[in-house]
């Protein structure tokens, strides 16, 4: 869902950018208070997985394919705002090195991806399991939701970008991105069952050196 | 030692599906892609024009595109980690450093 250069206006480009420098840029400042340097190279290691992750498109209905986003997944396992920060850090690594995402659409990107994707994906998750469970269910139902939010969000900058109509764009995105969301519910509940199973106290305490 | 080795699975899980699973990853359009095409705005996309070390997921000089890809997954598995590690330490709380 990487929104190339072109799609969107100067109005919606900066104000996107805007938004998502004053959220990542809160999460950092949250971060300095709370997070445990143990969590470093998990850290480390998650971003690489869902950098990796990513590339593997898989093909959906119609020749049509879809990658893992990944940010329910990190936020499910260190906390949204760590969240924001390693998909913040793949969609500056995919725009600038890759070529993945326009450079005018890195802040759209982020936004759709790295914030509202995690939130919305988060808060979702946290309504059907408050204890933080790392159930299933739940975990299943908020990375649907994250992709649907993230699709819902380009849906919008590409209507007020004057690029399509909302009412032509809108069907058309949640048509292939309620299926595509099957696929990060599923690859999302797979991953940390796994990681739930083989190494749990990995979701407990972060990886030590 | 043992949790040492995590992080060294966890990175070469990553530089698994990175190196080996990404040639054969599907080349159809994406979401998004998909609905630029069908929708009739997909020639809006530009570039930027930009220089970048490795556009489009292939590594610049290989020829074999299986074998341009997986380059490009395993740099980019490495400076992905390498960058979220930085980031980890620039963020972590400095009294538990």
């Amino acid at each position: 869902m990487h929104i190339p250069d072109g799609f969107l206006d100067a109005k919606t480009w900066v104000s996107t950018i805007g938004v998502s420098s004053v959220s990542v840029g809160y999460g950092i400042k949250k971060l300095k208070k709370e997070f445990d340097y143990k969590k470093i190279p998990l850290m480390g290691v998650l971003a690489a997985f869902i950098f990796a992750a990513q590339m593997i498109n898989f093909p959906v209905a119609g020749g049509t394919s879809g990658h893992l986003i990944g940010a329910l997944l990190a936020a499910a396992i260190m906390g949204p705002f760590s969240a924001m920060i390693i998909m913040s850090t793949i969609l500056i690594i995919q725009c600038f090195i890759f070529l993945d995402g326009g450079v005018t659409a890195l802040g759209a990107n982020i936004l759709n991806m790295g914030i509202i994707a995690t939130w919305g994906g988060y808060y979702i998750y946290r309504l059907l399991d408050k204890e933080n469970t790392l159930h299933p269910f739940a975990l299943f139902v908020g990375a649907w939701v994250s992709v649907v939010m993230a699709a819902l969000a380009a849906s919008i900058q590409l209507a007020v970008s004057g690029t399509i109509p909302f009412s032509v764009v809108l069907p058309a995105m949640l048509f292939w991105h309620v299926i595509i969301g099957i696929g990060e519910g599923i690859i999302t509940v797979l991953v940390i069952s796994y990681v739930k199973k083989v190494k749990p106290e990995i979701l407990e305490n972060g990886v030590e050196w | 030692m043992k949790k040492f080795n995590s992080v060294v699975v966890g990175l070469l899980i990553a530089l698994v599906i990175g190196v080996f699973l990404s040639p054969f990853a599907s080349s159809f359009p994406d979401g998004l892609e998909r609905v630029a095409e069908d929708k009739g705005f997909i020639e809006r996309a530009v570039e930027s024009g930009l220089p970048s070390l490795i556009p489009d997921y292939a590594f610049p000089g290989v020829e074999n595109e299986k074998l341009a890809t997986s380059l490009a997954g395993f740099i980019g598995v490495i400076i992905t980690f390498g960058a979220a590690m930085a980031i980890g330490k620039v963020v972590s709380r400095k009294e538990s450093r």
